[in-house]
């Protein structure tokens, strides 16, 4: 078992013929807010390189499962196995375990005084231990990943929405996480904007990168994603292909809901 | 009006007091470098304990600033320089005073910093601990910058108060600048050493208080 983040590949892994293992697991998850059960018993599994798609309607408890993995929610029932670590357990090592889960915010949440390269190597030099000149590396070729190389002096405010969250992406990417968590990435996003980014997780996706997306990008999700999972009040109604969820759905709420999205 | 220039203005006494004034100067001087840093500091673990996980520790911190909010500084100094004394605890005046303020001090700081701190939107500190890094650092390097900056003008506003409350360390007989410009009028029977100390006072405050007018305006644009 793997111990260390910094070892963890940061390209395809070598041994794809290997059966594939589920990075994230959940199991019976339930999550209330006081009064209010947001989530209803879920289970979820996403293997290795797999992109997880979520949908449903607001409310459903899309968010608070995304946020839930990397416990920034508490759930109140149920337990979490993140790349073969129980991250609900109560002594759960936190801040190590979640150097192995990306998370990309709706809100971006860079930090704006800090420079795109500062956002970047912060977490790499304060908790990967990196050097002032490795942090440095790892955040350029980072950002180049995400395609802005030439932006790494540049503050938040200097950036558009689009650029702003593939800063983001570069920051969790440099990690070197096991998976990625994205809670609605491009809602915030001028529709001109959503592309860049939609090509960035496009292109994590192409290599190799294991993705649990809450989204309402349909048609990424037709052509990326491995799985759809469809939620509605804090229950996964159900899960499947994308060709079969969007073109075939079995649940009256599934198609009710696509319904919707489709005007 | 030469009445009142001699009483107020008088160039000759302003000069004779002079040596003792400035040496009250110095005494004041060496206070701010004692007291502001405190402040700054007890304010900055009042604001981080306010934050805390635990909530005995919020709730203590909760008293304490509250107390100390409602305490007048005047009464608070006395006490701990002419009533402590009666529990065996005995302190100089200087000590005193560095200890008034920073009780006092700290209340208020720590009040600005928290504002501060709750100006900056949640999705700062979820974004730090998304990437490991630990509560304490989370706030040491994503949201205290913020915060700071965003209550800059209320940390410097707060800091001329404070300059000028040193000068209640003259009621512990402390030759701070009031106290040695109050000695000096008493020998001379002028006010002109008060309005000389008001002058310094000024002299120190005014561009600094300037300065905050445009940092406020800056800030507030």
């Amino acid at each position: 078992m793997d111990g260390s983040v910094s070892s963890v590949p940061r390209s395809l892994p070598s041994d794809a013929g290997r059966p594939a293992e589920a990075v994230l697991q959940i199991s019976d998850l339930h999550m209330a807010f006081g009064d209010l059960e947001v989530l209803k018993g879920i289970d979820l599994s996403v293997a290795e390189q797999e992109l997880v798609f979520i949908i449903g309607p607001s409310g459903s408890g899309k968010s608070t499962l995304l946020r839930c993995c990397n416990r920034l929610e508490e759930p109140n029932k149920g337990t979490i196995i993140v790349d073969g670590e129980e991250i609900t357990a109560p002594k759960a090592n936190l801040n190590k375990l979640r150097q192995r889960i990306g998370m990309v915010f709706q809100s971006f949440n860079l930090y704006p005084h800090l420079t795109a390269q500062a956002n970047v190597t912060l977490a790499l030099r304060k908790v990967a231990g990196k050097s002032r000149i490795e942090a440095r590396e790892i955040a350029l070729a980072a950002l180049d990943r995400v395609g802005l190389s030439d932006k790494s002096d540049s503050y938040p405010n200097e950036l558009s929405g689009g650029q702003q969250q593939r800063v983001a992406i570069a920051r969790s990417l440099a990690l070197q996480p096991r998976v990625m968590l994205f809670d609605e990435p491009t809602s915030a996003l001028d529709p001109e904007l959503v592309g860049d980014v939609l090509n960035v997780m496009q292109d994590m996706k192409e290599g190799g990168m294991t993705m649990l997306v809450v989204s309402h990008e349909m048609r990424f999700a037709m052509n990326a994603a491995d799985q759809v999972v469809f939620m509605d009040r804090g229950v996964i109604v159900e899960q499947g292909t994308p060709d079969r969820i969007f073109k075939h759905p079995e649940h009256q709420r599934t198609r009710d809901f696509l319904g919707k999205v489709a005007h | 009006m030469q009445a009142l220039i001699d009483q107020f203005f008088n160039v000759q006494i302003m000069a004779d007091a002079w040596p003792t004034v400035w040496r009250g100067l110095m005494m004041t001087v060496l206070l701010c470098i004692a007291v502001i840093p405190l402040g700054l500091l007890g304010g900055l673990l009042v604001a981080m304990a306010n934050t805390a996980p635990w909530r005995w520790l919020r709730w203590t911190v909760v008293v304490y600033v509250d107390i100390f909010r409602a305490i007048p500084p005047l009464v608070l100094l006395i006490f701990i320089y002419a009533g402590l004394p009666f529990a065996g605890i005995r302190l100089s005046p200087f000590a005193a005073v560095s200890i008034a303020f920073l009780l006092n001090n700290s209340a208020y700081y720590g009040e600005i910093y928290r504002a501060g701190i709750e100006s900056i939107g949640k999705g700062q500190m979820e974004a730090a601990r998304s990437t490991g890094l630990s509560g304490l650092q989370a706030m040491t390097y994503v949201i205290l910058p913020q915060a700071v900056r965003n209550v800059l003008p209320d940390l410097l506003s707060n800091t001329i108060e404070v300059v000028k409350l040193t000068s209640l360390a003259s009621v512990v007989a402390l030759p701070e600048l009031l106290y040695s410009a109050d000695m000096a009028r008493s020998i001379t029977y002028n006010a002109s050493p008060i309005v000389m100390a008001a002058l310094i006072y000024l002299a120190i405050l005014w561009p600094v208080v300037r300065f905050l007018s445009r940092l406020e305006r800056r800030m507030g644009a």
